[in-house]
């Protein structure tokens, strides 16, 4: 194989970029290339250009796992467009591939005849076989279907950062930053931000910023010069509502709209985590928004960062815990204690593949039936779902203000998908937000702790350094009278059936559920929840267009469940839910409705394809 | 402490709630329950500005028959509330009542962060050296070889002597007392109430039912003199009914030894003076083994030390320095595109 480019099969000799609506590109590495830093960037440059998008990084749980091992390979995928974006894509319209690994492991996805961008510098006899090939795919018939670039990225970036005489191991780290660069030409991208971004990021090493926008621009040169203009494209700008956008993350989203919380409340939050697979990440954005009072804890263990929080809403703050499968089941009994004391609190569940610690890095949707029945005793609380990554800011709020008005913990469904999915996000103006209003109780006169809101059946929330307001409470059964210790039988039937009306009256104070995409009645529904929302939009979208009668719900209210959801399941003939697990909200769909509701699973630690989704509502429809 | 209010006049009365106290009759945790409600009105903090927080077993009843606020938790975590509590409140006065099962068994992780953060809370650990409200199985403090309801055959493995824990723990507060030494006790609960951090006192507790008379041989009136070391700070650490015997370091083996005064020309000179600020002889008076030594009781260690919720929060005041909150400044940070 030569250093120049080398195309399999290409389009014609034409300078001017195509104009493509939209595409999806992959970035492919070992784990030390980059590639999440190279995909974030170019997620950001797609994003400035007005592109409507959504991402899907994909890595392995090891941090540094054998460097050109296959299960070292670390991916970034984003779907960007000129029209609304609402998955991170299906099969790759291009594969950025820096190691044989990476394209042994990725190149399956790549669709026919879609451009494939390879650092052939890196396929070498010993990453080949670490790879597993026996002979170099790259000099075979094997990548015939597709447009090959096989480029020395190595070389070509030693080259381009030589003058600022850093090591060549140093010089080597730079490649994805070449590589960027060639995308950034190849997209006709603005060099600008990224340059910025690295300068700021390694200002204290001068030459490695230099040396990283070097490199930078000699992929951007790089395009320029080796005629390969036939792989220039130009995605216009989607159109979108009026307003300020920017990028965002499901977990910068739920630390966002923690700080929020907080600051519509007035009442400030105490965080209470352990790091945790994925869900640490909001745990380090609000360690720094301490000026927002948000204070932060990080507790010895996961039951302990909840003991902190229900200790600090027990005390007059908004107490909120955050983490993921293994951290929600040590978290259970003091889920109990916030129950039956009934106490605000949030609960946020970023959840990942299961049992045990099952696929840590790795999406899934299997924590439902937990977070809704999964507690010792009748201990109802209220579980919501976010349904992408700027949702969670939303649904993070409604979380805090029905923990607050209801005084029950709350738990919050996100998943690692819209963890470390992005997607553009328009900024809400603060007064559009919605009011989270705080009442702690300070008249003595006729007071006792579990005293009812006869509309909301909350009890008033008295905390310490109160006068005139001294009592005790704790995870014995209450009186309903007086709210002391109380062994009667009658009692706890009262108050077990007293909190299960108090959750269940939270549906008054909801939205109906509302359909998507379709009629409000036919064939069939399709009926998602969580981070399901963009592939099931887009499969029903597109059943539509080709005429199937089907409509799309999802729901962001679990439990309780929307008030008319009932009623519009047996408007249709058929209800299909698809989820992230194997069957889960479907077993509740049915048990509380008594409707035919069919499954569609899957756990596989990797969201829907639009495609799996419109396949098996044609199959539905005509079975 | 601003919002302390000063109540000089409050009673023991004061800090009596309604209920019923439903431990066994001669139970143990009765005079450590009167004995701290007349301490209380001694700190001059009004019965709203206190929190009484607990686990499971039967100290953690506790907080139910004070007059104040109380938060009976779950099993174990206690300190991970009274933490959160202290978080959400610096001003009030946070004590934490824990018996040697929920503190040191199912609660010993929670308990070691507490002491080893100087969270400033009080820590009372009820030490009965069994389980109780379970009705009799051996606890981590119980003796090596004890006859148990769950270890017929004798329990086999080593105790856990909790003041040690706590002095290992780096606790800047550890002392000792028994429950039926009222004068003593509020004398050390006192000391405990005024540290500023995790004051932690470990309480002999009998348990008439499970494990009566457990600490008779240095308890029991005709025991305790010669078998009981009372330390206090800048006196020699004396005891014996006739106050004629004491501590001295071992030259040799860098350890503990008990010399009688006027024998072998040992005088009081000889005799160790207590520091309750040197962690290493606490440690040694704590891990006396009994009854070649006495058992010390009193503050065996005091030191000061930055607490948690304070740094955390002059950590928050000094962001809050640096930065005006603006929401809106917030949620439109990083790169924006507007449409």
């Amino acid at each position: 194989m030569t250093q120049q480019a080398q195309t399999v099969s290409g389009g014609s000799e034409d300078q001017t970029a195509k104009t493509l609506q939209g595409a999806v590109v992959r970035f492919a590495g070992d784990s030390g290339d980059g590639m999440q830093v190279t995909g974030s960037q170019f997620t950001v440059a797609a994003a400035l250009a007005g592109n409507d998008l959504a991402t899907f990084p994909d890595y392995p749980a090891e941090i540094r796992a054998p460097a050109g091992t296959t299960y070292g390979v670390s991916g970034f995928q984003i779907n960007f467009a000129a029209k609304d974006v609402f998955t991170p894509g299906d099969a790759p319209d291009v594969l950025v591939a820096m190691n044989p690994a990476a394209l042994k492991t990725n190149v399956k996805d790549l669709r026919r005849g879609g451009l494939l961008i390879v650092n052939s510098g890196a396929f070498t006899p010993q990453n080949l076989k670490k790879a597993g090939y026996e002979t170099n795919p790259l000099e075979g018939d094997s990548l015939d279907g597709y447009a090959v670039l096989a480029i020395d990225i190595t070389k070509n970036t030693v080259a381009a950062v030589k003058e600022t005489g850093i090591s060549t191991k140093e010089a080597n780290r730079c490649k994805n930053f070449w590589t960027l660069g060639l995308m950034f030409w190849i997209y006709g991208r603005d060099l600008e931000p990224t340059i910025k971004w690295v300068q700021s990021k390694f200002k204290r090493e001068p030459a490695i910023a230099e040396a990283n926008v070097l490199a930078l621009k000699g992929g951007w040169a790089y395009g320029e010069t080796a005629e390969i203009s036939h792989f220039r494209y130009e995605v216009p700008a989607a159109p979108q509502q009026k307003g300020t956008y920017r990028n965002i993350g499901g977990n910068q989203a739920t630390a966002l709209g923690i700080v929020a919380a907080a600051q519509l409340s007035g009442v400030p939050v105490v965080f209470g985590a352990y790091p945790i697979t994925p869900a640490s990440d909001v745990l380090h954005d609000l360690a720094r928004y301490k000026a927002y009072d948000v204070a932060t804890v990080q507790a010895e263990d996961e039951i302990a960062a909840i003991c902190v929080a229900l200790g600090a809403s027990y005390a007059g703050r908004i107490g909120i815990t955050a983490s993921s499968g293994p951290g929600i089941a040590l978290k259970t009994e003091a889920m109990g204690l916030a129950i039956t004391t009934e106490l605000p609190l949030v609960i946020i569940n970023v959840q990942r593949g299961g049992p045990s610690t099952g696929l840590p890095t790795k999406t899934e949707q299997a924590d439902l039936l937990q977070a809704v029945y999964g507690r010792n005793g009748e201990a109802p609380l209220c579980v919501l779902a976010a349904a992408t990554p700027g949702d969670c800011f939303h649904m993070t709020l409604e979380a805090v203000r029905l923990a607050v008005k209801y005084m029950t913990p709350v738990v919050l469904l996100t998943d690692g998908y819209l963890a470390n999915g992005a997607e553009p996000w328009r900024v809400p103006s603060v007064s559009e937000l919605p009011k989270i209003e705080v009442t702690f109780r300070k008249d003595p006169e006729g007071f006792h702790p579990f005293l009812r809101d006869p509309e909301t059946l909350a009890r008033p929330w008295a905390v310490p350094g109160t006068p005139g307001l001294l009592h005790r409470i704790g995870g014995i059964e209450k009186d309903y009278n007086s709210g002391h210790i109380s062994y009667d039988p009658d009692n706890h039937e009262k108050m077990s059936k007293t909190r299960a009306a108090k959750i269940a009256g939270i549906a008054k104070d909801v939205p109906e559920q509302k359909i998507e995409v379709g009629a409000e009645s036919g064939k069939l529904l399709v009926l998602g929840w969580g981070s399901t929302y963009g592939a099931i939009r887009e499969a029903v979208q597109r059943s539509r267009d080709r005429g199937l009668d089907v409509s799309h719900a999802h729901l962001k209210y679990i439990n309780p469940l929307p008030r008319n959801l009932g009623d519009l399941l047996r408007r249709f003939e058929r209800v299909l839910v698809p989820e992230m697990n194997l069957g889960q909200l479907v077993k509740v769909i049915r048990s509380e409705y008594l409707v035919p509701a069919e499954s569609f699973p899957k756990m596989k630690g990797h969201p829907f394809k639009i495609e799996e989704i419109e396949d098996k509502i044609r199959q539905v429809m005509e079975s | 402490m601003s919002n302390i209010v000063e109540t000089p006049k409050l009673t023991k009365k004061d800090f009596e709630s309604d209920q019923d106290v439903r431990w066994c009759p001669g139970c143990g945790d009765y005079s450590i329950l009167a004995n701290v409600q007349r301490m209380m009105p001694e700190l001059g903090i009004a019965p709203e500005n206190v929190v009484w927080v607990s686990g499971i077993g039967c100290s953690s009843r506790f907080p139910y028959y004070m007059n104040t606020y109380g938060f009976h938790t779950i099993h174990g975590r206690a300190p991970a509330f009274a933490m959160g509590i202290r978080m959400a409140n610096p001003d009030l006065s946070v004590w934490l009542v824990t018996g040697d099962g929920d503190g040191l068994s199912i609660g010993g992780n929670h308990l070691m962060h507490a002491v080893r953060r100087n969270l400033d809370i009080k820590v009372l650990l009820f030490n009965n050296r069994i389980y109780g409200l379970t009705k009799g199985q051996y606890s981590p403090t119980s003796e090596l070889g004890k006859a148990t309801k769950s270890t017929p055959t004798g329990v086999p493995d080593h105790p856990v002597d909790p003041a040690s824990f706590a002095i290992g723990c780096s606790g800047s507060f550890v002392a000792r007392c028994v429950d039926t030494d009222a004068k003593h006790m509020n004398e050390v609960l006192l000391r405990a109430a005024k540290h500023v951090g995790t004051a932690f006192v470990e309480i002999y507790q009998n348990c008439v039912v499970f494990n009566d008379a457990a600490f008779d041989a240095f308890t029991a009136k005709d025991k305790r003199d010669e078998h009981q070391l009372k330390v206090e700070h800048g006196k020699p650490l004396l005891f014996g009914a006739q106050k004629n015997k004491g501590l001295r370091i071992d030259p040799r083996t860098l350890g503990l030894e008990v010399a009688t005064l006027g024998e072998n020309g040992v005088t009081e000179k000889d005799i160790l003076i207590h520091d309750e600020m040197n962690s290493t002889i606490a440690m040694m008076l704590a891990r006396m083994p009994f009854p070649a030594f006495p058992v010390a009781v009193g503050v065996l260690y005091a030191t000061s030390r930055p607490t948690y919720a304070r740094t955390v929060h002059a950590q928050i005041e000094a962001e809050k320095a640096k930065t005006k909150p603006d929401l809106q400044k917030l949620l439109s940070s990083g790169n924006t595109w507007t449409v």
